[in-house]
C-alpha cells in the first residue's frame, strides 16, 4: 500500500518525509516536481503519476502537496482518501493545515502518521481515536455537555456538521421535519444505515468532538431559489485598449434574512493590465499576477444595492478578449437553510443527564458562477 | 558497518556520505547538503547524545523530539543509534514511542545494535495490556533485520491466537512485513493467514485480507469457507478494510460464479423465483432459461449495496466497480448516483472517479445520461478534470442530447484555456463522426472556427476537418477551397500538413487551386517543418499523376529539393516517389500502378475515445488510472463457463446442497422482522446475511476494545454451537449484541421460522396465479435498480380488478409535439441544415433511430428515479396477437406501470408470449415497425418456446406522449405478424410525488390554455374517497397527493416522454357530481384523459 509520504511545499521544498516500509530516496520526488513544473498551476498536476519504479499519488491541500509513494497496485482513491484524511487530521489538531504549523509540530505530526498507518495500511483514522493516543498541542477539553449541529448548505448540496461533547455512551436520534427532501446521502460510519432506510431518522452513537455526520444532496426537482441576482455589463471595446465593467448585486428571495460575507471574484483575461473601478460598498482589489478582481462587499443592503463600476485597461496591441470573464459569487445566509431542510428533534438515550442542544442553519454559495 | 559508524565521529561527514551511498537510502541528498555544515551538525548530534545519556527524562524527551525532527527532514541521525537504543526500555510512554519511531527508521542500517532492543520487545509481547502487546509486535515486525525472522515468526503465531482482536489485527499486518523481509516464510505465513481468515472479528477481517492479497492472492481456496462470513461482516469492517475485502471478493466472484450477463432480460425473473418460491414451484417456472444466480453471488451484491452510502470515496468506488464487474447489467445503474456524488468531493477524487466514469460511459451511455449536467465544465476546473469531463460528454452524446452538448461545447471553444479549447474541437469532431445527423452542422461550425484568431484553435479545427472530410468526401470542395485560402495564414505545422494532404487527396475536385498551392509550397519548401515537407512531396506526386501538364516541372523541382534535404525520411520519401511516378527503365512494373497506389481510396480514420481499451483493467485500480499494468496487478478472470462446486463455501456440510439452497432463502425471511430494513428492501434482502446488518448497531456502539473482544469470543462460541443455522445466516455478530440472551434468541428464532415461511410462500403463490406473476416479479427486480422509493409490489398483485378502460382512445394527433431537438446552432451558424427527412409517415419522431437504438441496446437508465412507482397496479391485459391469427403464437400485453429500464422516455410494456400450437416456436423477435422512427426497445429474441409454454418479456416503447398506436411485427422463425399496441392515455403518465403546496403552486402555473375541466356525474358507489382514487388510478398512472381537504382530491403525474406535469383535481359537489380539472401543457392529453376519467367515474 503506501510506502512513504512526502510533504512538499508550494515552492517545491520537501520538508517532511515518513516511511512505513523500507526507505525510499526522496529523489523520487523529482519526477513529481518535474510534472509540477510542467503543469504550471499546482491544481493541474495529475494526482496519479508513474515513475520507472514507483507510483506517485498526490493531493494538493492548503498550498501543500501530500505525495505518497507506492510500489504496487493499490486503488488510487484509497490513497487519495487517506491523504485527505491525514490533512483533515492536521487541520483538526493544529487548526489549519499549513507548512508553518506542520513544521512547528513535527513531532506530533510524526506520531500521528505513525498511528495512522501500519505497514502502509490505515490503522486509526478517526479523530477521536487518535486524540486518545496523541494529545493535540493545545488541550481544549471542555467538560460542558454541549451539542451543536451546524447545518451548512451549498446550492442544493449540504452537510450536517456535528460538534458533540457528551460523556458516556449517548445514543442520539436526529429526525427531520422533511427527510423526503434528501435525495442522496452519505453518512459517517457511526450512523445506522438501517434506521435511515426504514424511518428516515439518523440514529447514532457519536464520536467526541467535531465530525461530519452526514452529507446530502437535494434533488434538483426542488431546485432552490438563488438568493441574489446579478446585473452585469462587461464589455471590451473592439478598438482601443479599454473596456467597461458594471456590476450590481441585489437580493432575491432571501426570506427576510440578510446576505452576508458577499464576495465577488472575477478572473480577468490575461491581457488586462489594470482596472480602475469604484465600489459603492466594500472594497475591491486587483491582483496583478493572477489578474483577479476581488470585491469584498460584506452585507447586502437591500435599500442601497452595491455596485462596482469603472474601466478596464488592456495591453495595447492585444486583441480584444474573446470571452467575457465569468463572475464568481460567494455568500452566506445565517439561520436559513435554503433547501428547506429542518431538523425536527434530537433525542438522547442511554445517558441520564440533560444535554444542551442547538442547531444552526447556514446557507453558503457553492460554486456560483455567472457566465457573462 | 555500524560499528565503524560508531567510531568515525572524528572523520565525520565524508564517511557518512559514503555509507549513505552504500545503503542507497534517502540520505544521500541530505547528507550532501549537510556536508558543508558538517561541523555544526556534528556538534548538534554530540549534544543530543549527551542529553540522551543524562538521567533526566525531560532532557531525553527533548533530545528524542529533536532527533525525530531530523528524521522527518530526511537528515541522517543514524550515528545516535547506540544512545537511543538504550532508552527502548524506558517507562515513559511518550519517550518510548519516539524511540520506536527511531528504531523502525534505522534498524535496517544498524542491524547488530538493533538486536539489543529485541529482548525488550519479547518481554512486551507478554504484557497484560493489549496495546503494549500490539505496539511491541508492530515495532518488532517493522525492524527489517533478517536475523530475527524466527523470532518474528514466533511472535506472529502467538499474536494470531491472542485474545485481543487488536493484537490479532497487528499480527495480520506483521505477516506482510515478514513476508517482504523473507519470502521463504511463505508457507508458514499462509498457515497463519488461514487461521486469521477464520477470525470472526471485524477488526481483523480487513487486515488479514490485505495480508492474503500480498502474500498469496492466488490461494483462492482459502477464501471459500470464509466467503459468507466476509460478506456478512463487511458492513461492520472499518472502511479501509472494506475496500480491500470488496476488491478481493470481486476477483473471487469472477472465478466462482457464472456470468449473469448472458440472458439478461429473462434471468432476473428466474432469480427472483428462486428466492421467492419453494423449490417445487421453481421447477415449474423454469421454462425459459436455466441461469440462476448463485445465492452467494447475490449475497455479495446485496451486502455491498449499503456501502454505496459510505462517506469514504474509496469504499463507494470499490462497490461501484464490484457492481460493474459482477452485477447483472440492469442492476449496475444503481451505482450511478453514488458515483456522481463523488464528483462533489476533492479535485483528486473527481479525477479518479471521472476516469472510471469515462470508461463506463463508453459501454453504458444510459447510466450517466440523466446526470449529463454534472459533467459540464466549470472554468475553475483543473485542466485534467476539464478534459475528462469533455471525454465523458462526448461519450454520452446521442441524437437526443447532441444539440445541448454542442451548445455547451460552443462555450468551451471560447475558453481561455487554449489546450482545452483544442480538446473541445477534437470532441466536436468525434461527435460529428459518431452522430451522422450533426456531421454537417459540426463541419460548418468548424469551418467558421477557421477564422478564429487563435492559432491553436484554427490548427485543431483544420486537423479535425481533415478527418471529417475523409469520412464523407463528397461535395465538400467549398470547404477545401476555403482552407486553401487560409493556408497562408496558418503556421501550425500539423494544420498545414493536413491541408496539403486534403489538397492532394481531393485534387481532382479542386483542379485549379491545388497546383497553385503546390507552387507556393515550392517557394517555401526549405523553410517548412518535416511533416509539412512530407505532405508537400505527397501533394506533388498526386498532382503529377492527375495533372502532369501543369505540375510536371514543379514536381521535379520539389523532388530535387527533397533529395538533398537534411532529414533522411524526406530523402527516402522523395526517392521512393520519384521511382514510383516518373517512368524509367529501373522503375519497372510498379510504375503502372502508381496512380492506384497513391490515389487509392483510404479508409476514414475512426475517431474514438482514449478510454476505449481501458476496460481491460479492473475499474478503480491504479492500473486503470494509469492505463498500464502495474506491479502486483491481479487480473480479473473471465467468468467460468461452468461454476465450480458451490458447496466449497459451505462451512459445516450437514445437508446436501440442493436442499440447502432454497432453505437459505427461507431461513432468512423471519429475520427481516428484527431488522431495521424497510419493506422495500425486504425483497432484495431475503437470503442475505441479515446478521451483519443487525450487528452494525451493536458493534458501532460497542467500540471499546474490551467489550469488543469479549463479544467476539462469545459470538464465536455461539457460532460453533449453532453452526448449521447461524453460519448461513451468520447471526454471530447479532448474537454478540446480547451475549447472555443468545441462546434464548436462538430458540425464538427457530420458532419464528415456521409461520413466516408459510406466509411467504402464500404470498408468492398469490402473485404467481396472477397472470404468471410477471408484475410482481418485474417490479421487485426493478426495485433494485430504481430508487428505494419502491412500494411493496406484492400488494399490487392482490389489488382488485381494474376499471374498464377504453382501448380505442382515439386516433389522433401524430403531431403532439415536434421536438425542439434540432435547434442546433453551433457557433451561430445560419446555414444549419436539418437532418435528412425521414420516412414520410413519421412526423413525430426524428429520423435518427438507427444509432439511437444502438445506444439503447446497452443502456439501462436509472433516471426514472424521481418518478415514484404507482401504488396501484392495473392488471388489465390486452390482446396483442390471437393464437388463431398467430398460427399458434398468442401474445398479450399489459402496462406494468414501472419506470422503463431502458430509457426514461419509454413506457414499459410487458408482453406474455404463449405457444398454443403443437410444435415449438423459434426465434420470436420484433421485426419492422411503423412509424419507421418508432423508438422501441425490443425484448431479447426468445430462442425457443415449447408447445404450451409461455414466457413473459418486457419491452419499452417511446410513444412520445401520443396515443398513436405503435405498430410492429412480431416474428417467429417462419412467420411475421403485424401487431399494434395502442396505449391508453393514462399509461403515458408516470406518477409524481408532490406535496399539496407544491401541487397548488404548479397548478397556478398551468392555468388558462393549459387547464381543462368539466363537471361530471358520478356513480353513487364512487363517491367515497377511496373509490375515487381507485377509479382514477385505474385509468391513469398518477400518484395521489395527500390532502387534508375532504372534498378535494388531487393526483399528480408526469408524461413519460417529455416529463410534462399532469395535475388532476377532483372537487366533489353535491348530488354525485364533481368538478374534474386537469392542468397540463399537453392539452390534447388532457382532454383525452378527461374523457377517460369521466367514463370511469360514471360507471363502476
Amino acid at each position: 500500500m503506501i510506502n512513504s509520504l512526502f510533504l512538499i511545499s508550494h515552492s517545491g521544498d520537501i520538508f517532511l518525509e515518513k516511511h512505513w516500509k523500507s526507505v525510499i530516496s526522496r529523489s523520487v520526488c523529482d519526477y513529481f516536481l518535474e510534472a509540477k513544473e510542467k503543469a504550471g498551476d499546482p491544481e493541474n498536476v495529475a494526482p496519479v503519476l508513474q515513475t520507472p519504479h514507483h507510483y506517485l499519488i498526490s493531493i494538493y491541500r492548503g498550498k501543500l502537496f501530500f505525495l505518497s509513494v507506492t510500489q504496487t497496485e493499490v486503488p488510487p482513491l484509497f490513497v487519495i482518501e487517506f491523504l485527505h484524511r491525514v490533512a483533515d487530521t492536521f487541520q483538526d489538531y493544529f487548526g489549519d493545515c499549513s507548512e508553518v504549523l506542520i513544521k512547528e509540530n513535527t513531532v506530533t505530526v510524526y506520531e500521528l502518521l505513525e498511528e495512522m498507518l501500519d505497514n502502509g495500511f490505515p490503522l486509526a483514522t478517526e479523530s477521536n481515536v487518535l486524540k486518545e493516543m496523541i494529545r493535540p498541542p493545545t488541550i481544549l477539553r471542555s467538560v460542558v455537555n454541549t451539542l451543536t449541529g451546524t447545518t451548512v448548505f451549498a446550492e442544493i448540496q449540504g452537510v450536517i456538521e456535528a460538534c458533540v461533547k457528551l460523556t458516556g455512551m449517548p445514543d442520539l436520534t436526529l429526525s427531520f421535519m422533511n427527510p423526503r427532501l434528501l435525495d442522496d446521502v452519505s453518512f459517517h460510519p457511526c450512523v445506522r444505515f438501517k434506521r435511515w432506510e426504514s424511518e428516515h431518522v439518523l440514529s447514532f452513537i457519536p464520536p467526541d468532538g467535531n465530525f461530519r455526520l452526514m452529507s446530502y444532496h437535494v434533488s434538483s426537482q426542488n431546485l432552490v431559489a438563488i438568493p441574489v441576482y446579478v446585473k452585469q455589463n462587461i464589455s471590451f471595446l473592439e478598438t482601443g485598449s479599454c473596456g467597461r465593467l458594471d456590476i450590481t448585486i441585489g437580493p432575491k428571495q432571501t426570506m427576510g434574512k440578510t446576505v452576508e460575507s458577499l464576495m465577488v471574484t472575477i478572473p480577468m483575461p490575461k491581457s488586462v493590465l489594470s482596472v480602475n473601478l469604484t465600489a459603492t460598498q466594500g472594497t475591491y482589489t486587483f491582483d496583478l499576477t493572477t489578474k483577479v478582481v476581488l470585491w469584498d462587499v460584506g452585507k447586502l443592503n437591500p435599500q442601497k444595492l452595491p455596485n462596482l463600476r469603472g474601466s478596464i485597461s488592456i495591453q495595447t496591441g492585444a486583441p480584444k478578449p474573446e470571452e467575457n470573464p465569468s463572475i464568481n459569487i460567494d455568500m452566506k445566509l445565517q439561520q436559513l437553510a435554503i433547501s428547506g431542510l429542518k431538523v425536527s428533534r434530537l433525542d438522547m438515550y442511554g445517558e441520564k443527564y440533560k444535554p444542551f442542544k442547538g442547531v444552526k442553519y447556514v446557507t453558503k454559495a457553492g460554486k456560483f458562477q455567472v457566465r457573462t | 558497518m555500524s560499528t565503524t559508524a560508531l567510531y568515525n565521529d572524528q572523520q565525520g561527514g565524508a564517511e557518512a556520505a559514503v555509507e549513505a551511498g552504500q545503503e542507497s537510502t534517502a540520505t544521500s541528498s541530505s547528507s550532501g547538503a549537510a556536508f558543508g555544515l558538517f561541523s555544526t551538525d556534528f556538534k548538534k548530534n554530540e549534544d543530543l547524545k549527551e542529553m540522551l545519556e543524562s538521567n533526566k527524562e525531560s532532557l531525553k524527551l527533548e533530545a528524542m523530539k529533536r532527533i525525530v525532527q531530523l528524521i522527518s527532514k530526511g537528515k541522517n541521525a543514524s550515528d545516535l543509534f547506540p544512545a537511543v537504543v538504550k532508552n527502548v526500555a524506558s517507562k515513559n510512554i511518550e519517550l518510548k514511542k519516539l524511540v520506536y519511531v527511531y528504531l523502525v527508521r534505522y534498524a535496517e542500517e544498524q542491524q547488530d545494535l538493533a538486536l539489543l532492543s529485541i529482548s525488550t520487545f519479547q518481554r512486551a509481547l507478554k504484557d497484560p495490556n493489549q496495546f503494549i502487546r500490539a505496539s511491541a509486535l508492530r515495532v518488532l515486525s517493522s525492524i527489517r533485520v533478517p536475523i530475527i525472522v524466527p523470532i518474528m515468526m514466533l511472535a506472529i503465531k502467538e499474536a494470531a491466537s491472542d485474545l485481543s482482536p487488536y493484537v490479532r489485527k497487528t499480527s495480520a499486518h506483521a505477516i506482510q512485513k515478514l513476508y517482504s523481509l523473507d519470502a521463504d516464510q511463505k508457507e508458514q505465513l499462509i498457515e497463519v493467514i488461514e487461521k486469521l481468515l477464520k477470525d470472526k472479528s471485524t477488526l481483523v477481517a480487513g487486515s488479514v485480507v490485505m495480508a492474503f492479497e500480498e502474500v498469496c492472492p492466488d490461494r483462492i481456496d482459502l477464501i471459500h469457507r470464509n466467503y459468507r462470513k466476509l460478506c456478512n461482516l463487511l458492513v461492520d469492517v472499518e472502511e479501509w478494510g472494506q475496500v480491500v475485502i470488496i476488491n478481493m471478493l470481486t476477483r473471487y466472484a469472477r472465478t466462482q460464479f457464472t456470468s449473469p450477463w448472458k440472458e439478461d432480460g429473462i434471468f432476473d425473473e428466474n432469480e427472483k423465483a428462486f428466492y421467492d418460491s419453494d423449490s417445487e414451484e421453481k421447477q415449474g417456472q423454469r421454462e425459459a432459461k436455466p441461469y440462476i444466480m448463485d445465492p452467494d453471488h447475490r449475497l455479495l451484491l446485496r451486502n455491498t449495496k449499503p456501502l454505496l452510502q459510505s462517506r469514504n470515496t474509496a469504499v463507494v468506488m470499490a462497490v461501484a466497480q464490484l457492481y460493474w464487474h459482477l452485477a447483472p447489467k440492469h442492476e449496475v445503474s444503481i451505482v450511478t448516483k453514488s458515483l456522481v456524488r463523488l464528483l462533489r468531493s476533492h479535485r483528486e477524487v473527481q479525477y479518479v472517479v471521472l476516469q472510471n466514469i469515462a470508461t463506463m460511459s463508453i459501454q453504458r451511455k444510459g447510466m450517466f445520461e440523466p446526470y449529463m449536467k454534472s459533467f459540464y465544465v466549470r472554468s475553475t476546473d483543473a485542466t485534467h478534470i476539464k478534459t475528462l469531463k469533455l471525454e465523458i460528454l462526448t461519450n454520452l452524446a446521442n441524437e437526443a442530447n447532441i444539440s445541448t452538448i454542442l451548445r455547451e461545447f460552443q462555450t468551451y471553444v471560447k475558453s481561455q484555456d487554449k489546450a482545452f479549447a483544442a480538446a473541445t474541437i477534437q470532441a466536436i469532431g468525434r461527435c460529428a463522426t459518431n452522430i451522422s445527423e450533426v456531421t454537417d452542422t459540426c463541419l460548418n461550425g468548424l469551418v467558421l472556427l477557421l477564422s478564429n484568431r487563435d492559432e491553436t484553435v484554427v490548427a485543431e479545427s483544420v486537423v479535425v476537418i481533415k478527418k471529417l472530410l475523409q469520412t464523407q468526401p463528397t461535395q465538400h470542395s467549398d470547404i477545401i477551397k476555403h482552407m486553401a485560402k487560409l493556408f497562408d495564414n496558418i503556421t501550425v505545422p500539423m494544420a498545414r500538413a493536413s491541408i496539403l494532404w486534403l489538397m492532394g487527396e481531393y485534387c481532382e475536385r479542386v483542379p485549379k487551386i491545388a497546383p497553385d498551392v503546390l507552387r507556393k509550397m515550392a517557394k517555401t519548401f526549405t523553410a517548412e517543418e518535416d511533416i509539412v515537407k512530407l505532405q508537400t512531396v505527397n501533394l506533388a506526386a498526386k498532382l503529377y499523376l492527375t495533372n502532369s501538364k501543369q505540375t510536371k516541372l514543379l514536381t521535379q523541382y520539389i523532388l530535387n529539393l527533397g533529395k538533398y534535404d537534411q532529414n533522411y525520411d524526406i530523402r527516402d520519401r522523395t526517392r521512393f516517389i520519384r521511382q514510383l511516378i516518373v517512368p524509367s527503365e529501373k522503375s519497372g512494373a510498379l510504375n503502372k500502378y502508381a496512380r492506384r497506389i497513391l490515389l487509392a481510396s483510404k479508409p476514414a480514420p475512426v475517431l474514438e475515445s482514449a478510454f476505449k481499451d481501458r476496460d481491460r483493467f479492473q475499474l478503480g485500480t491504479l492500473s486503470h488510472s494509469l492505463n498500464i499494468k502495474t506491479t502486483g496487478y491481479q487480473e480479473l478472470s473471465d467468468w467460468p463457463a461452468v461454476a465450480p462446486d458451490p458447496s466449497v463455501r459451505n462451512v459445516e456440510v450437514i445437508e446436501p446442497v440442493q436442499e440447502w439452497a432454497p432453505s437459505l432463502g427461507k431461513a432468512k425471511k423471519p429475520k427481516s422482522d428484527d431488522k431495521f430494513y424497510s419493506d422495500d428492501e425486504e425483497k432484495d434482502e431475503e437470503g442475505s446475511g441479515s446478521g451483519s446488518e443487525d450487528s452494525s448497531s451493536s458493534s458501532s456502539s460497542g467500540s471499546s476494545e474490551e467489550s469488543g473482544s469479549e463479544s467476539e469470543e462469545e459470538s464465536s462460541r455461539d457460532l460453533e454451537k449453532t453452526s448449521s443455522d447461524s453460519e448461513k445466516s451468520s447471526s454471530g455478530s447479532e448474537a454478540s449484541s446480547s451475549e447472555s440472551e443468545s441462546q434464548q434468541k436462538e430458540k425464538k428464532r427457530a420458532k419464528k421460522v415456521t409461520p413466516r415461511k408459510s406466509k411467504q410462500t402464500a404470498a408468492d403463490s398469490g402473485s404467481d396465479e396472477n397472470g404468471n406473476g410477471p408484475l410482481g416479479k418485474t417490479s421487485s427486480s426493478s426495485a433494485e435498480s430504481s430508487s428505494s422509493e419502491e412500494s411493496d409490489s406484492s400488494e399490487d398483485s392482490d389489488s382488485d380488478s381494474p376499471a374498464p378502460q377504453k382501448k380505442t382512445v382515439g386516433k389522433t394527433k401524430p403531431k403532439v409535439e415536434v421536438k425542439s431537438k434540432k435547434e442546433v446552432s453551433l457557433l451561430d451558424l445560419d446555414d444549419f441544415s436539418p437532418a435528412p427527412p425521414s420516412a414520410p409517415k413519421s412526423s413525430v419522431f426524428s429520423s435518427s433511430l438507427l444509432s439511437d437504438l444502438e445506444g439503447l441496446s446497452l443502456s439501462n437508465v436509472s433516471s426514472a428515479m424521481q418518478v415514484t412507482t404507482s401504488s396501484f397496479g392495473p392488471v388489465k391485459t390486452y390482446e396483442l396477437l390471437h393464437h388463431m391469427t398467430g398460427k399458434g403464437l398468442s401474445a398479450k400485453y399489459h402496462f406494468p406501470r414501472q419506470p422503463c429500464l431502458y430509457q426514461p422516455s419509454m413506457v414499459a410494456v410487458q408482453v406474455i408470449l404463449t405457444n398454443s400450437s403443437d410444435h415449438s416456436l423459434e426465434e420470436i423477435h420484433i421485426g419492422d415497425r411503423s412509424p419507421a422512427s418508432l423508438n422501441v426497445h425490443c425484448f431479447n429474441t426468445v430462442e425457443r418456446l415449447e408447445p404450451g409454454a409461455s414466457v413473459s418479456v418486457s419491452m419499452g416503447i417511446d410513444f412520445s406522449d401520443s396515443t398513436q398506436a405503435a405498430n410492429f411485427q412480431l416474428c417467429t422463425k417462419e412467420d411475421q405478424f403485424s401487431v399494434s399496441i395502442q396505449p391508453a392515455v393514462g399509461e403515458l403518465v408516470m406518477p409524481s410525488t408532490m406535496k399539496e403546496p407544491d401541487f397548488c403552486s404548479e397548478q397556478r402555473k398551468l392555468m388558462g390554455m393549459n387547464e381543462t375541466s368539466a363537471t361530471i356525474a358520478m356513480a353513487t358507489a364512487n363517491t367515497s374517497k377511496q373509490n375515487i382514487s381507485k377509479q382514477v388510478l385505474s385509468v391513469a398512472n398518477v400518484g395521489v397527493v395527500s390532502s387534508d381537504q375532504n372534498n378535494l382530491q388531487r393526483f399528480a403525474g408526469r408524461t413519460v416522454s417529455s416529463g410534462a406535469l399532469v395535475l388532476v383535481t377532483l372537487e366533489l359537489r353535491e348530488s354525485s357530481t364533481a368538478l374534474l380539472t386537469i392542468n397540463t401543457e399537453k392539452t390534447v392529453m388532457a382532454s383525452m384523459l378527461l374523457r377517460d376519467l369521466k367514463q370511469a367515474l360514471y360507471q363502476a
